[in-house]
């Protein structure tokens, strides 16, 4: 069985003058989860929806659970579950109706489909809701119906196109709990998102998408080290002896940069931060933050944000282009 | 929590691929049915609108139109506005499949190992229910107010029978509208537009032999008609046989018509 449970190779879909995909490449492996990040009308929905059978590309092949897509789209459905970008559950419908239909469109015995929902609604805690209608759940309640939905057939490839938008950050932090889950059952998880820090916390390879093209590939790490190097921070205790940071940073800074005072890039000011080469600057700075009488708040060395990697990688595409 | 282990998982439907789409059905109708149940304001338009309309044309509009024989004009009127009623009745299931599509409910189904045409049909086949409707409300409030079956039980069985078969079929002309425009109330629109002149432009309300020449030639063609005289003929009397050949055949027309209509509009609708 092959290694990649997810493969497409140059797909490119246009709608009228938008070429929403422009060949895209992507390539997951069993059991692990992929991110695909990118901004709003980057392709990421309709990428999911090429793989989950729903849209026919112009072009190009994908292939998921080692079955082509686009030759027998029935039998990929089998082994698929799709929680679409809107919770897509049914209002009229009560916790359980929802989940028992999708049961039984899956061919599952009556019996067995409520069995599968009852186990379903206690584990996203959902079971005292389960005979209320789906339209009085709350937005994080529906996002949880929705995502048992897709769940009901024990898929061995979910595809969640943006779980948690909308979501308030405790709700979001519960759904990585159920992704991260059913990578422990076994399951492959495509997701995609416009959250950076969600691909971080739950993707073992990130694609980055951006106006149909794939503009990068690598895990969460690789990434960061793709783009830029190092940064060390430090916050000093009283804010006015930045500039004495400033002065002690400057000696570590990696050839050709400078310490910088934080506060223009969104970070918050108060804090000093230089790009070093490697973590030896950690040994040079301590002594000399203490020669001069600097008390610290906090101090530490950081990979650029996911913010900053797409940035920068959306404009160093910008620019090929 | 897992009964099922991963790699299981069969490729053909249980039962065959007829089956399939027959219990797929099944399952999406009775979602549909609990829908209407729990929503008793999507049933005004069977229940209480038919009922304005018949009291409108009855007391305001058909002493003129009989000419002072309000009794006898209901015995006339009802069939035709029953058949009427059932065109209208049709145009909330395309506003609902229009609404289902776009709030992505459709998309789930569409992800799930089901016949493409089961969401559609299992939509239409709970409209029965809605039919059946139009149907006791129509008889039941028309005898209120004097209406009377001079036929039989059986005929008025076969006229009710005949009503919902007839929805059935015509109501695919929503489903595809539904496919096509963007919103429900666009839905609305568009079938308004359609539905009024095939009810109006018709033998429901006044005799055709009252009408300029071209417009009797727009009713002569129009399904509404056959469909009117059968109802007519099973619940006050006069021919059956010849009306009902016409009605079938535009039955079979209307779903060879619309049905692929629907399911390809269905199926590019992404």
């Amino acid at each position: 069985m092959s290694d990649f449970v997810v493969r497409a190779e140059g797909l490119r879909k246009r709608f009228g003058k938008t070429q929403a995909l422009d060949g895209v490449d992507l390539a997951m492996r069993r059991g692990t989860v992929l991110g695909v990040l990118g901004p709003n009308g980057a392709g990421k929905t309709t990428a999911v929806r090429v793989l989950a059978t729903l849209l026919r590309p112009d072009s190009g092949h994908a292939e998921v659970a080692g079955i082509d897509v686009l030759r027998e789209p029935q039998r990929v459905r089998r082994r698929i579950g799709l929680t679409g970008q809107y919770a897509s559950v049914d209002e009229d419908l009560t916790g359980t109706q929802n989940l028992v239909l999708i049961g039984q469109l899956l061919d599952l015995p009556t019996s067995q489909a409520k069995r599968r929902a009852a186990e379903l609604l206690e584990w996203f805690d959902l079971a005292e809701a389960a005979g209320r209608m789906a339209k009085t759940y709350s937005g994080g309640m529906r996002r949880r119906l929705d995502l048992a939905a897709s769940l009901v057939g024990h898929p061995e490839v979910i595809f969640l196109d943006e779980p948690t938008t909308g979501l308030d950050p405790a709700k979001r932090e519960d759904m990585w709990g159920v992704v991260r889950n059913q990578v422990t059952e076994g399951a492959s998880v495509l997701l995609t998102t416009q959250y950076l820090e969600e691909a971080d916390a739950l993707a073992d390879e990130i694609v980055v998408i951006n106006k149909g093209h794939v503009i990068a590939h690598d895990t969460p790490d690789g990434l960061k080290r793709l783009v830029g190097g190092l940064t060390l921070r430090v916050r000093p205790a009283d804010p006015s002896r930045v500039p004495d940071v400033l002065r002690v940073l400057d000696k570590v800074a990696a050839p050709g940069s400078t310490a910088s005072a934080d506060g223009s890039a969104g970070a918050r000011p108060g804090a000093a931060s230089v790009p070093v080469t490697d973590d030896s600057a950690l040994l040079d700075v301590v002594p000399a933050l203490r020669e001069a009488g600097i008390e610290l708040n906090d101090f530490g060395l950081h990979l650029p944000s996911l913010d900053e990697v797409f940035h920068t990688l959306t404009t160093k595409k910008e620019e090929l282009v | 929590m897992t009964t099922l282990t991963l790699g299981t998982v069969s490729d053909s439907p249980r039962g065959g691929s007829l089956a399939a789409l027959a219990r797929h059905s099944v399952a999406l109708a009775r979602r549909s049915l609990i829908k209407t149940m729990r929503t008793p304001e999507a049933l005004i338009d069977v229940t209480l609108q038919p009922v304005i309309f018949l009291l409108l044309f009855t007391y305001l509009f058909g002493g003129a139109i009989s000419g002072g024989h309000r009794d006898d004009y209901l015995q006339l009127l009802l069939p035709g506005m029953l058949a009427q009623s059932l065109a209208m009745g049709g145009i909330a299931l395309g506003q609902n499949l229009n609404a289902d599509i776009e709030k992505g409910v459709f998309d789930r189904f569409r992800s799930l190992p089901v016949a493409r045409s089961a969401p559609l049909v299992g939509a239409v086949a709970a409209d029965v229910i809605r039919y059946l409707t139009v149907c006791v409300v129509m008889l039941g409030f028309g005898m209120l107010i004097g209406f009377r079956v001079e036929t039989g039980f059986v005929p008025a069985v076969a006229a009710v029978g005949l009503s919902i078969a007839f929805g059935l079929c015509f109501c695919w002309i929503s489903v595809w509208v539904g496919m096509l425009v963007r919103t429900p109330g666009a839905v609305q629109g568009l079938m308004f537009l359609i539905v009024f002149p095939l009810s109006f432009g018709s033998n429901v309300f006044v005799g055709t032999d009252t009408l300029p020449g071209w417009l009797q030639g727009f009713v002569q063609v129009n399904p509404i008609t056959p469909l009117v005289s059968t109802i007519r003929g099973l619940l006050i009397g006069g021919p059956v046989a010849s009306h009902l050949w016409g009605t079938l055949a535009w039955m079979a027309a209307l779903l060879a018509i619309f049905v692929p209509l629907a399911l390809r509009a269905y199926s590019r609708r992404a």
